[in-house]
């Protein structure tokens, strides 16, 4: 969408006398809303194929997907409440792409997120449960936030590669993890599932009202909104995308390239260890294992198909959540394996990609020039 | 046949009712009688802890006027909460299945009490007097299989070294490796059982690794308490070691290797549950059992096994069967000289204190931390 003005400008100053028509003025918005959406309608056709191929019904198959994700009031629920974590951990590797960075280890900051929040709700047994909330909020950020800016840190200062340093400190994440709730955080009465003790039913976030889903649904909708202002509406964005641009002009130009990344990573991980805090505040209740559920995963996968636009990613994490949440009704109704959905997730993601060499050469799209 | 139809509301709410699709959706959702839904962690074809449940539904099949619905590979997070939902609004489940252990506690409870006319039945969990009165737990005193395997071991091994590759130090892992020990040194006294823990349910490579290293100690009969044995049964056997198998029975992964093991017995569990339910009898909140009560069984033996080592296994297995054989009798030490179960004391299998176990008796080479 930043490259909006740039390519009006552009058919405006190349041809000043013809008037450009409402195709021709809008082309880049409807390319980034046409592209993908052929790229999706490809993806279905070539996994009903796929589907086909096993002896099922490709129509079936699409009125269980529809079903399943958006077909009722409680499937609407569902897919919302799989899309919620999938927002905050999409922000994790979308901030950091602004600088051509390459996160992938939002599912670390997510645990780290978790540990914390619940370090805090122990650490104030008897406060009111708002104070006990916030410090679980401000703990789950600050953890998640920390644990990505070694990714930074290791990049700007040590000339480590922040991709491999970040996949590898999810399982430094997981194992840190494992060690607390199995030792010194341990419940001893959680006999046969390690966990940590409760933090209490009242200290719970519970659900936005009149649905089953959780707050976190809320949250990710705020960072996503606020991420996306940050990058494109201020001057932290702009000289974010500058260095993202180009690293050596923006040190030439003066931007302070190192505080950019800590802080962008920073704010990455927060919103990953903020899907931590949710999960363990609306749903676990405690950490244990069961929190390495693969969000920060999904994440990455959200926010390459959201072409790591903030605003993008909310409804391509609606989408990804529905998809999951009518993987259980593929596999009930058609008798399809788990593995199908990840099938779907591969072709629709190499679609995606691949519908990349398509922007700015759709030719009705296009000013005369 | 039925447990208590809920309203179908919920499927009508929403877009579907208003589609070409509703007319499909409540004719496949009235098909059968009664809606029985199981939930899987992993794949049910895993040769393990999720095959012997789906043995267990395949069971339930067979019978008249019940629709199986099963739905794998579903994680221990609000997933499971949707899917157990998703099988009570869009499919008709009255009687559900979770079957991994840590849907039991908040995600199964929740469900319970949301959904207060349904059936719940979990694997594992120890349902108290403070959980709702429409969940159970059901459980298998496993160890007692254990034992058989561990006599049959004994006797097998040239070595006298076994090994056992184990998932976690929890206590029910804890009880199986102690029962198999105890059962090896009827056999040989000097027996040994060197254990590795993995730390996880299902790390293949780490299950392989724990194989080839306990095998290159000189170990030459092994056993193992992971979600999927196929990894050590296999390794072990390319490796010309023996092996006891868990869960389900993997003869058919190493017809020449395979010994005997211990199994699950859900496909005799399950339709006993249908049954008392459809006899309006309430299935007992808390059940456990064991050979006896024909939740657990012992695989048939391999044609390695000596006529000796059939004659004294048949012989515990007959007397536990009859109920009148204790495994954890005293006096019994653990490995570093303790003694944890006095001379004198018998520890029945319902006795609380073994759930709680946090030892591994003399003769096991390893550590619980």
């Amino acid at each position: 969408m930043t490259i909006d003005t740039a390519d009006g400008v552009e058919a405006v100053g190349v041809a000043p006398a013809a008037d450009p028509g409402f195709l021709q003025r809008h082309g880049t918005t409807i390319e980034y809303i046409l592209i993908p959406g052929a790229a999706l309608v490809g993806a279905l056709a070539v996994f009903g194929v796929f589907v086909a191929l096993f002896g099922k019904n490709p129509l079936d198959l699409y009125f269980y997907m529809y079903q399943g994700a958006f077909g009722t009031w409680f499937s609407w629920q569902n897919t919302l409440t799989r899309a919620a974590p999938l927002i905050l951990t999409a922000l994790c590797t979308a901030l950091p792409a602004q600088l051509g960075m390459v996160i992938i280890g939002g599912e670390g900051a997510l645990l780290i997120g978790a540990l914390a929040a619940t370090g805090a709700a122990l650490a104030l047994p008897s406060m009111p449960p708002l104070v006990v909330q916030l410090a679980m909020v401000c703990a789950g950020m600050i953890g998640g936030g920390l644990w990505i800016m070694l990714s930074g840190g290791l990049r700007q200062y040590r000339g480590v590669n922040e991709t491999i340093s970040s996949l590898l400190l999810v399982y430094i994440a997981l194992a840190i993890l494992n060690h607390l709730v199995e030792g010194v955080m341990r419940d001893p009465a959680s006999l046969n599932k390690p966990s940590t003790r409760e933090i209490g039913a009242a200290n719970m976030i519970g659900s936005i009202p009149g649905t089953d889903v959780h707050w976190g649904l809320v949250f990710g909708l705020i960072a996503a909104v606020a991420s996306y202002i940050l990058i494109y509406h201020t001057v932290f964005g702009f000289a974010a995308r500058v260095a993202g641009g180009n690293i050596r002009a923006a040190k030439i130009v003066g931007l302070g390239v190192g505080k950019l990344i800590m802080t962008i990573c920073f704010l990455a991980g927060a919103s990953a260890g903020l899907a931590g805090m949710v999960e363990v505040a609306a749903v676990q209740g405690r950490t244990n294992a069961n929190l390495a559920a693969g969000y920060g995963f999904t994440g990455i996968l959200v926010a390459f198909l959201a072409r790591q636009n903030p605003l993008a990613i909310i409804p391509v994490a609606v989408l990804l959540g529905g998809i999951s949440a009518s993987g259980g009704l593929l596999q009930r109704r058609l008798g399809l394996p788990d593995a199908s959905v990840q099938v779907l997730q591969g072709i629709i993601f190499a679609f995606v990609l691949a519908s990349d060499a398509l922007y700015g050469r759709i030719g009705f799209l296009k000013g005369k020039s | 046949m039925d447990f208590g139809r809920i309203s179908r509301r919920h499927l009508l709410q929403g877009g579907a009712a208003l589609t070409l699709g509703s007319a499909l959706g409540a004719r496949s959702a009235l098909a059968a009688d009664t809606t029985i839904g199981f939930i899987y962690v992993g794949s049910r074809d895993d040769y393990g802890y999720n095959q012997a449940h789906a043995q267990g539904a395949a069971a339930l099949k067979k019978m008249s006027g019940l629709k199986i619905v099963e739905e794998e590979k579903v994680a221990e997070t609000d997933a499971v909460e949707k899917t157990m939902e998703s099988m009570i609004n869009l499919d008709g489940a009255t009687l559900l299945f979770p079957t991994s252990f840590g849907y039991y506690n908040p995600h199964m409870i929740k469900m319970a009490n949301k959904f207060p006319k349904l059936h719940f039945e979990h694997c594992g969990g120890l349902w108290s007097e403070k959980d709702p009165t429409n969940a159970g737990s059901y459980f298998g005193y496993i160890d007692e299989a254990q034992y058989i395997s561990g006599i049959v071991a004994g006797y097998t091994s040239k070595t006298g070294k076994l090994g056992f590759v184990a998932a976690k130090p929890i206590p029910q892992v804890l009880r199986n490796i102690n029962a198999f020990t105890l059962g090896a040194r009827l056999a040989n006294p000097k027996a040994t059982t060197q254990v590795i823990f993995t730390g996880d349910w299902s790390m293949p490579v780490k299950e392989a690794e724990a194989t080839n290293s306990l095998i290159d100690q000189g170990v030459d009969v092994l056993t193992c308490h992971v979600d999927g044995p196929k990894t050590m049964v296999e390794n072990a056997a390319r490796r010309g070691a023996m092996v006891c198998g868990y869960h389900v029975n993997q003869s058919p992964l190493a017809p020449k290797a395979y010994l005997t093991g211990a199994e699950w017995n859900w496909e005799a569990l399950y339709p006993k549950f249908v049954k008392m339910i459809a006899a309006g009898e309430s299935i007992p909140n808390f059940y456990r059992g064991g050979l006896k009560e024909e939740i657990v069984k012992v695989s048939p033996y391999g044609e390695a096994v000596s006529a000796e080592a059939r004659k004294h296994a048949d012989d515990v297995k007959a007397k536990l069967t009859a109920g009148d054989y204790t495994i954890f009798k005293g006096p019994i030490t653990d490995n570093k000289g303790k003694a944890v179960i006095a001379s004198g004391t018998d520890r029945g299998q319902k006795d609380p204190e073994l759930e709680k176990m946090d030892y591994l008796v003399e003769g096991v080479i390893g550590a619980t931390s």
